[in-house]
This record gives structure tokens, C-alpha cells and sequence, in this order.
């Protein structure tokens, strides 16, 4: 992928401190072990603790212990690729890559833009900022749009990465309207001819009506400036979150029509299965994990080393 | 607030009920759903399980095997050990409320939590609370990480100062020069604190409270600087502050903080989201501190005190009429519901009254989640989407009748009614449906007063169904099993953003 050249080299060197805490060498609380009722009835204790959910985790263990019922599965490794199968299926890779605006049709570049958007406090600002420099060292230029009008101190957080990243960003007045920023955003977008426009939006609550469809308007707002725009619609779900991020899934959608997770937080000891029960049922493709408060710290969403990570001892 | 889970719960308890006896076999089979239920709840497993046996225990007591109405009971016993568990020794063995006060001063609170979980906000929320009482609060940025931290808590603390009520001033304490960008400046934090407190002193302030970095609970670097500000300062009270809608990581984090720190006491924030709140389980059990506070929105004044019964039965997934009550007494003062109830036992309800009233309950909320709020109705309005946008009509049409129409739709001619059609912008014959709705219920009303939940619940279908097409109960579209889920929200009046 392209996008993340940077950031994929990083990995495969080794380099990434993160890793060793996610997806590192750490050994498996499966390997080396003979699969029986005791190992499923454990592998499912880990798949609920990892926020899968209760029916997600079920059907999963159902299938595993069809295979090991039937002779395929007769080892922890066993247990492991299955599972491996099962959910690397679900996100196939074509899934996993950011869309990009065509060029138009006189071979000029268009722009892209990517509204990003999720609960309070789930990570958003930061992950713009990951996003941004992911994006800028891989030569692209980027503008950063200053959405949240709301919270204290929400501009001049995106303002400091902005510089620290050596980004621009649009903003607008404290308290103002967010939709009126977008616009600003998109006219300038449009004039500097830049690749990438992201814009960062106030953190709502998926219930609460009126914010969404302030939200809804934000969309629209960039649908009418640039074409094709909202080219990316990610929501960033926190990794501790537990079963109530499906309802995100769900509300987020119905208003801005999400298409990508970004699972931010999962340095910690979280590890986000909601994603899984969320792919199952709204279909929506988990593309990018952050790992860390630095806009270094974002990788791209492996299904394999996620799963790895779900069984790391 | 009713899922597919909580009802495969009641389905587990009808059987119980149906069978009149409890046996260790089917309350084993009915617990199997408290699991569930608790699980979707985001209850961490480890306390599920230990739960669930504890509960086998009590439901096989002579108590519940010899009631009539085992079902009820066997809920009961559920309800209450989540109550137990969440304030042990019930409201008399309960810690004292509020934030402890120490003379001579300050008071010092020091707020820890993960990144985003609403520490900041809180500090502002807090400060508030304290003002009210006639405290001087000191807010000292103690977070040189995040970006915009301190401008953030600034902001705040201004915010507190200019809009809150009470007399007591709040203030602001930060060092932004010892700012600096993510792993370069642990350990300033300490200094910065201690500063602030020596400040406090000085000035006399009544309480100090500390805004940390969000940090996780595995980084041992910035662990260890709380830790030093816990033993260079001594906080008297450390809060830990969890967001709402975590799941099962709370055991880890919330068990590292407290091994860390010995939290005093528990902040839960964004209760005002639809989550069904079992991390007030998990972090009650992890840290046996008490629940100080929950968060219900992102204004200063969204904080309230914990009520471990109502969080049991959102986390079963039951209802919360007592939000319900409080909502309505929020709205409607006791002398105007008895206006009107008199005006409606008398079927003297007019549009006007009809009006204010609609106006009423809108201002709580959605109407599916006030309807979610009562128990047992939340499972009957799953797959129903109820349209506010109706009521939106509704409101529009009576908004373009005059005083006197208002009072007396008999008035209602064809010119009236086409007048009235043009300036709510419908089509005339709604007009016509509404007056005629409006005649069915307010004669309906007239019998409210006798009625109990259910009964109302179906008296406010009909009053939905005015904004329909007047075919009876077309407000109320099936739409499939993507329900929007009906919540438990406190939305407080908050100002457009
Ligand atoms: N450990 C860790 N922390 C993160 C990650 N992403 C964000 N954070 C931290 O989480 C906190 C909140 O992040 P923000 O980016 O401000 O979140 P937001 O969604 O923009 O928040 P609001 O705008 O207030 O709703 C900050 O302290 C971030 O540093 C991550 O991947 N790992
Ligand atoms: N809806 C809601 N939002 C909250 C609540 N408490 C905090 N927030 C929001 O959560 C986000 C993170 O809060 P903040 O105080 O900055 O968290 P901190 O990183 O822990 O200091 C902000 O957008 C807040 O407005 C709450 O109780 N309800
Ligand atoms: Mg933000
Ligand atoms: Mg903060």
C-alpha cells in the first residue's frame, strides 16, 4: 500500500516499539497445546475478553469446535490459523486501502478528502495528525480542516500539530459553525490544488440526534464543493471500547456513511474486538490502528498479526 | 435499552415464572442469560462468572423457591446483588457523597484516568459542584502532553468562573513553559503540582484539583509519575475517571491505577451515551471504591450523583423510570401538571394546552427514548421507528392557528383550515385529520388519569399517530431489526452547537 510505504517499512524492519506491545514476538497462549473442550472453552474466555461480544465470539467458537469435532483441528496452531481464516476473510485487503479520488478527466490530480469523525474522545484529533504525516511523507500535501468548533482548546490542539508537522490548517471561530469551516476548507483546497483534505470533527455521542445531523451537513457540505467528496469516511473507535461501539458503528453510519474504522489506542492492554462483531454486521473494514500518542504510531490493520495479538500472552 | 439479549433474559425468566418452582436446573438455565445480559453489558467476564454463582446461591435460598411469583423474584435477587455490589452496605453503609473537605486547607484531588476518558472536563465539572457549595477552587494543569491541554483547561476553568452559579471563585494554575512534546517532559508534572498547591496555600484556597495526562496504565514511566505526585503531595482524594462505554480492558486498567495509586474514589463519564454501563461493576469490584460521580454530558453542569439501582437496571437492561419521573418534574412545575390534569379529567383540554404539552415532552427528549425509559416498553418499540418529524408537523399546525382557534377547533371552517393548511405549509386535509384526532384524544385523555404505563404508552401511540396520515397507526413504521436503540439519555438542555 502505497499510502504507507513509510510506515510498512518501519514494521518489516522491526523498528516499531509499539509492535513488541501489539503485535510483536510474544508467544501465543495457543501454541504448543493439544486443542480439547478445555482450550475452546478458554479461547473462548479470550475472545470475550477482548470486547468480541458474546454473539460474535459465539459463532466463532461454533465453527472451531466444528472443525475440531470433525478431526481438523487438532492443535492449538490449528485453532489459531483457523481463526486466522475465519476472520483474515473477513477483511479482504482490497478493503483495507484508502480511496483516493480518481484523476479527473483531463489527467489533473484531484482532491481527497477524508472526513474523520467518532465519539468524544476517542482519538480523532490525533489520528488526523497520524493520518496528515502518513500522508505527507509519502510526498502528498495535505490541509487540515478545524471542524471541532466546539470543545476547549480543540483548534489550537490541530493547530499545534499542524506546525509540528509542518501542515496548514483552516479554521474558524470558537463556537462556530463547523459546516462553514468545511466549506472554507474545501474552497481552499480546491484553490491550492492540494492532495488530501482531512477534516477533524467535534467528538459527539452517536446518540445524540441534533449532532449528527450537524454532521450529516458536514458531509454534505464537501459533497457539494469537490467531487466524490467525502472520499473516505473514517470513524475512530477507541480499543477499550466495549459492546456500545457497535451502536457507533451503526449511527455514525446511518449519518455519514462510514467507510473505514481507524482503531486507535491499541498500545494499551485493550484490543478492540468489537471491530470484528462490527465487520459481521454493518460491513465496515477497519483500516488503520494507532498505537501510540505520536503521529508516528499508526500502522496499517492486519488481520493476521490483529488475531496474533488477540492470543499474545 | 432492549436488545436481542435482554429479551432472550425476560424469556428465561417468563419460563421460570411459567413453571411456578425454581430448581437448581432451570435457574442455571436462566442465569445463563444474566450472563449474557451482563456481558453485553460490558460486565468483565471474571466478575460475570462470580457473579453467576453467587446468585445460584441466593436464588436457591428458601426465599425464591417458595414464592409465588418466582420470576420476579429470581430478578430480584439479580438486581439486588448488582446493587450490593456496586454500594455495598446500601445507602446507609454508603461513603459520604460529595468531595471530602479538609481543614486546614486545600483540599487536594488529583483526577487520573486513560488518554480521552474525560479528566479535563471533569476537572471543570468538579470545579462547579465545589463553587455551588461556596468553595474557591484552583484548577492546575498538570497535563504538559496533550496538545492544547492547558489552553484546554483554561478555558474551562473561565467557563466555570463566568457561568456557574455560587460565589466562590475558581482559578487557574499552569507553568506553559514546561510544555513540551509526547515522552519529554515526565516528571515535570510533579514540580508543576507541588507548585500549585504552595500557591493554593498561600491564597488560601479551599480545594486544589489536579488535571494528570491521560495516560495508559502499562506505561511505567508515566505511572511512576503519578506516583510521585501522590507521595510528593499526598493528594487527599484521587479519582479515577472511566469512560462509560469501556469494556472489558476496565478490570486492567482500573486494577493498575488503583494498585498504583489507591484511588479514592470512581468518576464514570459519557452516561448520557446509550451504553448499558457494566464498567460501573467492574471498576466498583476492582478498586472497592465508591462511585463518586457519572458524567452525563459535555457541559459544566453534567454531572450527578451515582445511583447504584438505576444503573442496575440499565445494565439488565430495564428501564429507568425514576429518569423518567425526574425528567418530567424537570419539565413541568407541580402546579401546572395539576392544571392540567384538572382540565383533562374535565375533557377541557384545548389545542393550546395540547401544544405546550407536546412542547413538553419533546423538550426531554426523543420520544423513543422517553418511551425506552419505561420498563417493558423498550422490548415493544424495538422494531418500531418513531418518527419525530411528525410531531414536527403537528407542532407547525397548531403554531399557525389563531388564540381563538386554538381554544375551540369547532370554529374549524374550510377557509380556516385552508389558511391555517398555507401557513404550515401541508396540505389542508392534515389540518382536517388533526382537529379530528385531536377530538378522539382529548376525549382519551380525559380517562389518563386512571391509567397505568401501559395504558399511556398507548394513549401516546394514538397522540404519534396524529402527525401520521390519519390512518390510525402510521407513525409507528416496522423497520426491520436495525431498531434505533431506544436509550436511557439525560439529555440536559444544552445550547446549540
Ligand atoms: N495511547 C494512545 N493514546 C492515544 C491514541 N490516539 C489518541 N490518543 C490519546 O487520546 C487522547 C484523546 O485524543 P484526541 O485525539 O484529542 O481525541 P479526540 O477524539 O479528538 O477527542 P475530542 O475531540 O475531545 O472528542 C489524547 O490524550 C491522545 O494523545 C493511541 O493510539 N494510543
Ligand atoms: N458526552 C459526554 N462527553 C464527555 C463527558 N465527559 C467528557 N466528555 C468529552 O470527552 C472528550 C474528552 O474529554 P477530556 O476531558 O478532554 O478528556 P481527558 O483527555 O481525559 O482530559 C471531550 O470531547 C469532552 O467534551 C461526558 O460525561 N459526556
Ligand atoms: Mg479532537
Ligand atoms: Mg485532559
Amino acid at each position: 500500500m502505497a499510502l504507507f510505504k513509510s510506515v510498512v517499512s518501519r514494521i518489516t524492519k522491526g523498528l516499531a516499539r509499539t509492535r513488541e506491545s501489539f503485535v510483536g514476538s510474544l508467544r501465543s497462549m495457543l501454541s504448543g497445546r493439544t486443542l480439547d473442550e478445555q482450550l475452546i472453552g478458554e479461547i473462548e474466555s479470550r475472545l470475550i475478553q477482548a470486547d468480541v461480544g458474546v454473539q460474535t465470539t459465539r459463532r466463532l467458537i461454533d465453527s472451531l469446535r466444528a472443525d475440531y469435532k470433525a478431526g481438523r483441528a487438532t492443535s492449538g496452531e490449528d485453532a489459531l490459523a483457523h481463526l486466522k481464516r475465519e476472520i483474515k476473510a473477513l477483511w479482504p485487503e482490497s478493503d483495507r486501502r484508502i480511496h483516493f479520488a480518481p484523476p479527473r478527466a483531463d489527467g489533473s490530480k484531484a482532491t481527497t478528502v477524508i472526513l474523520v469523525a467518532g465519539v468524544n474522545g476517542s482519538g480523532k484529533t490525533t489520528s488526523v495528525a497520524k493520518i496528515a504525516k502518513a500522508l505527507r511523507d509519502d510526498g502528498k500535501t495535505v490541509l487540515l480542516a478545524a471542524c471541532d468548533t466546539f470543545r476547549a482548546g480543540a483548534v489550537r490542539q490541530l493547530e499545534i500539530w499542524s506546525d509540528r508537522l509542518g501542515v496548514e490548517v483552516i479554521k474558524g471561530q470558537q463556537g462556530g459553525d463547523p459546516a462553514a469551516v468545511a466549506f472554507d476548507a474545501c474552497e481552499a483546497a480546491k484553490a491550492r490544488g492540494v492532495d488530501v483534505l482531512l477534516i477533524d470533527t467535534a467528538g459527539r455521542l452517536h446518540t445524540q440526534d441534533p449532532l449528527m445531523r450537524q454532521l450529516t451537513k458536514i458531509r454534505s457540505v464537501t459533497a457539494k464543493r469537490i467531487e466524490g467528496a467525502p472520499h473516505e469516511v473514517l470513524l475512530v473507535l477507541d480499543a477499550t471500547t466495549g459492546q456500545n461501539a457497535l451502536r457507533q458503528a451503526a449511527h455514525f453510519t446511518e449519518a455519514i456513511g462510514v467507510t473505514g474504522l481507524f482503531l486507535s489506542k491499541l498500545d494499551g492492554t485493550a484490543k478492540g474486538g468489537a471491530v470484528i462483531a462490527i465487520r459481521e454486521q454493518t460491513d465496515i473494514p477497519v483500516k488503520f490502528i494507532g498505537v501510540g500518542e505520536t503521529p508516528d504510531d499508526v500502522e496499517p490493520f492486519e488481520p493476521e498479526a490483529y488475531v496474533d495479538a488477540l492470543f499474545a500472552e | 435499552m432492549f436488545e436481542r439479549l435482554s429479551e432472550g433474559f425476560s424469556d428465561a425468566l417468563r419460563k421460570i415464572s411459567g413453571r411456578g418452582t425454581i430448581t437448581e436446573a432451570n435457574v442455571r438455565e436462566a442465569l445463563e442469560e444474566v450472563r449474557t445480559a451482563l456481558l453485553e453489558a460490558d460486565v468483565n467476564l471474571e466478575i460475570v462468572n462470580t457473579f453467576c454463582e453467587e446468585v445460584v446461591a441466593d436464588a436457591l435460598g428458601a426465599k425464591v423457591t417458595k414464592s409465588l411469583k418466582p420470576g420476579q423474584e429470581f430478578i430480584g435477587v439479580v438486581q439486588n446483588r448488582l446493587i450490593e455490589l456496586m454500594s455495598p452496605g446500601g445507602p446507609e453503609g454508603a461513603a459520604p457523597a460529595g468531595v471530602l473537605r479538609i481543614s486546614p486547607g486545600p483540599t487536594v484531588v488529583m483526577m487520573c484516568g486513560l488518554q480521552g476518558s474525560g479528566k479535563t472536563t471533569t476537572c471543570g465539572k468538579l470545579a462547579g459542584y465545589l463553587k455551588k457549595q461556596g468553595r474557591t477552587v484552583m484548577l492546575v494543569a498538570a497535563d504538559l502532553q496533550r496538545p492544547a491541554a492547558v489552553d484546554q483547561l483554561r478555558t474551562v476553568a473561565e467557563q466555570v468562573e463566568a457561568e456557574m452559579s455560587g460565589g466562590a471563585a475558581v482559578s487557574f494554575y499552569s507553568e506553559p513553559e514546561r510544555v513540551a512534546e509526547y515522552g519529554q517532559a515526565v516528571g515535570a508534572a510533579v514540580e508543576v503540582c507541588v507548585n500549585a498547591v504552595k500557591q493554593a496555600r498561600a491564597q488560601n484556597i479551599d480545594t486544589v484539583i489536579l488535571d494528570t495526562a491521560g495516560r495508559l496504565h502499562i506505561n511505567d514511566e508515566l505511572m511512576g509519575e503519578l506516583q510521585r505526585v501522590n507521595s510528593s503531595l499526598q493528594p487527599h482524594q484521587i479519582y479515577l475517571v472511566v469512560d462509560a462505554m469501556v469494556g472489558q480492558d476496565a478490570v486492567a486498567s482500573a486494577r493498575a491505577f488503583h494498585d498504583r495509586l489507591n484511588v479514592d474514589g470512581v468518576i464514570l463519564t459519557k452516561f448520557d451515551s446509550d451504553t448499558r454501563g457494566g464498567a460501573a461493576l467492574t471498576v466498583r469490584k476492582v478498586t472497592g471504591a465508591p462511585i463518586k460521580f457519572i458524567g452525563v454530558g459535555e457541559k459544566l453542569d453534567a454531572l450527578e450523583e451515582f445511583h447504584a439501582e438505576r444503573i442496575a437496571s440499565r445494565i439488565l437492561g430495564m428501564g429507568d423510570v425514576v429518569s423518567l419521573v425526574e425528567k418530567a418534574q424537570e419539565e413541568v412545575s407541580e402546579e401546572e401538571a395539576e392544571r392540567l390534569q384538572e382540565k383533562m379529567a374535565k375533557g377541557e383540554l384545548t389545542m393550546e394546552d395540547f401544544l405546550k404539552q407536546l412542547r413538553t415532552i419533546r423538550k426531554m427528549g426523543p420520544m423513543k427514548q422517553l418511551l425506552g425509559l419505561l420498563p417493558g416498553v423498550g422490548q415493544a418499540l424495538k422494531d418500531v421507528a418513531i418518527d419525530d418529524k411528525q410531531l414536527d408537523r403537528v407542532e407547525g399546525i397548531i403554531n399557525s392557528m389563531t388564540p381563538t382557534e386554538r381554544c375551540d377547533v369547532s370554529l374549524m371552517s374550510n377557509s380556516r383550515r385552508r389558511r391555517i393548511a398555507h401557513g404550515a405549509g401541508v396540505d389542508p386535509m392534515e389540518v382536517g385529520k388533526l382537529v379530528k384526532q385531536f377530538d378522539a384524544v382529548s376525549r382519551m385523555t380525559q380517562q389518563m388519569a386512571g391509567l397505568g404505563a401501559m395504558g399511556k404508552v398507548q394513549a401516546m401511540r394514538k397522540l404519534q399517530a396524529m402527525g401520521g396520515d390519519g390512518a390510525g397507526m402510521t407513525g409507528w413504521k416496522g423497520k426491520g431489526s436495525t431498531s434505533q436503540a431506544s436509550s436511557k439519555s439525560r439529555y440536559k438542555k444544552r445550547k446549540r452547537r
